[in-house]
């Protein structure tokens, strides 16, 4: 690992809010090291975009190809990035700035930083039915990372099943790979058009509708859609059989191989969580947000956050914010003067505007129903610890207030995905059993390392002031 | 089972890896998880917990669903491995070992 000692500003992640946010630090003479835990850059919109075996342009299409402009400006650009890094920690550093915990290839290193910018993307939201955990269920964004980096597809029968706009993406990708989904299950509950109606005239007027209507008319003439969708269930001895939905009250079983998931995405809280940045709970997408502004800066001074990991845009409009927070941490390092900034950030903010249009419509749309996010009986909620919806709802009946009690109780939580896969679903299912909103009920307070790291590892860390108390927060300013 | 795309199959040279101890002639510039995806195993692992069978889920990095046993090492996040010629790929059964038998023998545990 090459990693220099210390540098003016660390980007945390490789995709679209990443990379411009390197690209823009850079520009200003600002020494940046951008760390991603891929081998390449790109992140998961862009992902495999200088290695993906599929060269054809109009299979990923022109959205995709559009990463490959960004990586040619960052290799151009003197950022240096680290590929197969993980940031474990960041903790202020005794002199002033920050310390950055590093782990590349098993070993362990402390990077000093005047300014982070977190660049951590969005993950699946969590879709806990009934045989969820079995080997042949994946992620409808694992099934495209599968496309973009190895040129793989699932063998038939293939049943996509959920909610929201990258189900249909998923689709028409892989009716233009030649693949085949031999049925799509839609989730979507009949009512949300109505909570959706509202934000309509923006919708229409943004650069969603084209896309949208082009990714249904494709879905619809490449795959069976059932609509309306209540129930799912995963079947299968050791690896998945069949899938089980519900439609009207009526269930059918249908012969699978294996069943693709997917009901949005939501912001990856750990980093920021961990770093003790202010997070509320966003009622219209169910899911907690760091508090940030315009800019992208948060409640700790230092820390900024760009793209989806500060609350969902889309791609690009995760490219203007991370131009935005690169901007950002320009001015507060005093490499560029708020005039300057000001100035500079009048395009990124036309296209953050532009790309922010017609998203409330998208995301009430869109909103998984709560038989999708509220699980029952033995549905398991946490995979590593294989706890079950029983099992927290009995707990918080208990009397047990909060997710880090539920932790106490159970261990929800405490595996290694660090409740990346549980958390929203154990806030919103104790939420549900106290009466109170998910907000009053919190997240859980996630701690250093936030990816594991071995003794070993830590052990050969030098030890400072800032990295014994490591698992202090920082305050608000 | 996964199979190649006809695009990506004569798109990148193989590299021999072995899973379980048999050979298998992974895609260059794959990660381990797509390799065994690849190669038809679709789980990599048994739970800690209760012994079930897991594969990988979210191939991002988020999951940890995807972990083995490589060059002796367990608990690897696969999806953000690429697969180098020689390298051992192992299923991981049940938690993993601790201390020196945990790299020096993973085959006996």
């Amino acid at each position: 690992m090459t990693l220099p000692e210390s540098c003016d500003v660390v980007v945390v992640g490789a995709g679209p809010a990443g990379l411009a946010a390197a690209i823009e630090c850079a520009r200003h003479g600002a020494a940046t090291v951008i760390l991603d835990e891929q081998t390449g850059p790109g992140g998961q919109i862009y992902r495999g975009i200088t290695t993906t075996p599929m060269q054809k342009r109009e299979i990923l299409g022109a959205d995709y190809w559009h990463g490959a402009t960004l990586v040619s400006a960052l290799q151009s650009s003197k950022a240096t990035h680290v590929p197969r890094a993980s940031a474990f920690a960041v903790t202020r550093a005794d002199g002033g700035g920050f310390e950055v915990g590093v782990s590349c290839d098993g070993a362990a290193a402390l990077m000093g930083a005047g300014h982070v910018i977190l660049a951590t993307g969005a993950l699946e939201r969590p879709f806990p039915i009934p045989g969820w955990t079995l080997p042949g269920v994946i992620t409808a964004g694992a099934a495209q990372i599968l496309i973009k980096s190895a040129g793989l597809v699932p063998e038939g029968p293939v049943v996509l099943a959920g909610t929201g706009p990258l189900l249909y993406l998923v689709a028409s990708q892989f009716a233009r790979v030649g693949a085949a989904i031999d049925c799509l299950l839609d989730t979507t509950p009949p009512g949300r058009i109505r909570d959706a109606f509202p934000h309509a005239a923006a919708f229409l007027t943004s650069p969603y509708v084209a896309k949208g209507f082009a990714l249904l008319r494709q879905a619809r003439t490449s795959t069976r859609i059932v609509r309306g969708v209540e129930r799912l269930e995963a079947i299968g001895v050791e690896r998945l059989a069949s899938v089980r939905y519900t439609v009207g009250g009526r269930a059918t079983e249908i012969p699978a191989q294996a069943l693709l998931l997917h009901q949005g995405v939501v912001p990856n809280v750990n980093l920021s969580n961990a770093i003790g940045c202010n997070h509320r709970w966003d009622d219209a997408l169910r899911c907690f947000a760091p508090v940030v502004d315009a800019w992208g800066a948060t409640s700790v001074s230092g820390i900024t956050i760009a793209g989806d990991g500060a609350g969902i845009a889309g791609a690009q409009a995760a490219e203007a914010r991370g131009t935005l927070a690169g901007l950002h941490a320009l001015a507060a390092l005093g490499r560029i003067d708020l005039g300057e900034r000001d100035i500079r950030a009048a395009n990124a903010k036309t296209r953050v505007a532009r790309w922010m249009r017609g998203r409330a419509f998208v995301d009430a749309l869109y909103l998984p129903s709560d038989a999708f996010r509220l699980p029952q009986g033995d549905t398991v909620v946490c995979r590593c610890e294989e706890i079950t919806a029983q099992q927290v709802i009995a707990t918080a009946k208990l009397g047990c207030p909060g997710p880090n009690q539920m932790k106490s109780f159970l261990r929800c939580g405490m595996g290694p995905c660090q409740g990346r896969l549980c958390g929203l679903t154990v806030t919103e299912l104790i939420a549900r059993e106290r009466g109170v909103a998910p907000g009053e009920v919190g997240y859980y307070r996630l701690r250093f390392p936030i990816k594991p790291i071995t003794l070993g590892e830590l052990a050969s860390l030098p030890q400072t002031t800032a990295s014994t108390q490591a698992v202090v927060r920082m305050k608000a300013h | 089972m996964y199979k190649r795309l006809p695009d990506a199959a004569a798109a990148a040279p193989a590299v021999l890896v072995t899973i379980d101890g048999l050979a298998f002639a992974a895609r260059a510039g794959d990660t381990v998880a797509a390799a065994l995806l690849a190669a038809g195993y679709d789980a990599c692992r048994t739970t800690p917990v209760t012994c079930a069978p897991r594969g990988p889920f979210c191939l991002m990095g988020v999951c940890f669903d995807c972990l083995a046993v490589i060059d002796g090492r367990p608990n690897q996040q696969t999806c953000l491995i690429p697969v180098r010629a020689g390298m051992r790929i192992e299923r991981q059964q049940g938690a993993a070992a601790f201390g020196p038998a945990a790299t020096s023998a993973p085959d006996s545990r």
